[in-house]
């Protein structure tokens, strides 16, 4: 539960950052809360699609799907032309700009790991006995917990 | 989603699965890579944030031993810890990662060394964990914000 918490909160500050003057940002996290929906805005990253197509593999009804659909339009996840027949759905941009900031963080911050670990190998002695320290005596004696 | 660039770490959040996958080479034997997670006293040179120091509890790296460590940052502790589940030399190391600040929430990483000859090594690790949630709670973790200003915003929203 905390977990989820601390996503959602995440989510907030980095939506706060980008669109300070969106209000409802709980329905950004509603919106995404829902398997359903998570699924459809997954889909939607491939490419746009209609209605009907986003329907095809729940076992919901349409009137369910267009429901879902609005929950995601309301929260500004998605939008659909007004003019064209299909009306095809569309996944708006700041979805990927979210997944794709918090990817390129999280690289980053392992990358800093792994130079800081370039930094150790490179200090590290060559190692001449062959036992590794795996064998070694452990340093908890007795049944650990 | 893949972010690749020459001999950068190379990061893969999978679409199907809650999981993370990162790809780093290293220009040293894999024995020493392996030995820079085993021994503890190294590990604890580079593991964590810049910013954070490293305090080690106990780093018992083999098969059914345990880990323990602490982050340090402005007075505040955030600790860790795990189980070894398979530890095999210069092969591969099987462990869970849990924040105790979450002791609910634990992935499953892998951590696979290839051996690339000429003195090279790819170290690969998987992150799986039990939700898609879980997942982009600890790609959010990467985020500049820190765990610090998220514990305000949720005051804040806790007190709102």
């Amino acid at each position: 539960m905390l977990r989820v918490v601390s996503t959602v909160v995440n989510r907030m500050v980095e939506h706060a950052r980008q669109f300070p003057d969106d209000e409802p940002l709980s329905r950004v996290f509603s919106a995404l809360a829902d398997p359903i929906r998570r699924d459809m805005v997954a889909r939607l990253s491939t490419a746009d699609a209609t209605v009907n197509e986003l329907a095809e593999p729940y076992d919901v009804t349409l009137q369910a799907v267009s429901k879902h659909l609005r929950v995601l339009e309301e929260a500004g996840l998605v939008s659909r032309s007004r003019d064209a027949q299909r009306r095809p759905v569309h996944l708006e941009a700041k979805v990927f700009e979210l997944m794709t900031k918090w990817i390129e963080r999280y690289r980053q911050q392992a990358e800093e790991r792994y130079s800081r670990l370039d930094e150790v190998l490179r200090s590290m002695p060559d190692h001449d006995d062959p036992t590794p320290p795996v064998h070694s005596t452990p340093r908890r004696k007795g049944k650990s917990r | 989603m893949t972010t690749t660039s020459t001999r950068a770490t190379q990061i893969t959040a999978d679409k199907d699965l809650p999981m993370i996958r990162l790809t780093r080479e290293f220009d040293a034997p894999v024995d020493k890579v392996f030995r820079a997670h085993t021994d503890a006293e190294l590990f604890a040179q580079w593991n964590g944030p810049r910013r954070h120091e490293t305090k080690i509890d106990h780093h018992d790296c083999r098969t059914g031993g345990s880990y323990r460590f602490i982050h340090l940052s402005n007075g505040n502790e955030y600790a860790f810890h795990g189980s070894f589940h398979e530890v095999r030399p210069s092969e591969l190391i099987v462990q869970t990662f849990t924040f105790e600040g979450m002791p609910d929430g634990v992935s499953l990483e892998k951590l696979v060394f290839e051996d690339l000859g000429s003195g090279r090594t790819r170290l690969t690790t998987t992150s799986l964990v039990d939700s898609f949630e879980g997942r982009d709670a600890f790609l959010a973790s990467g985020m500049e914000s820190g765990v610090q200003e998220m514990y305000q915003r949720l005051d804040e929203l806790l007190a709102g």
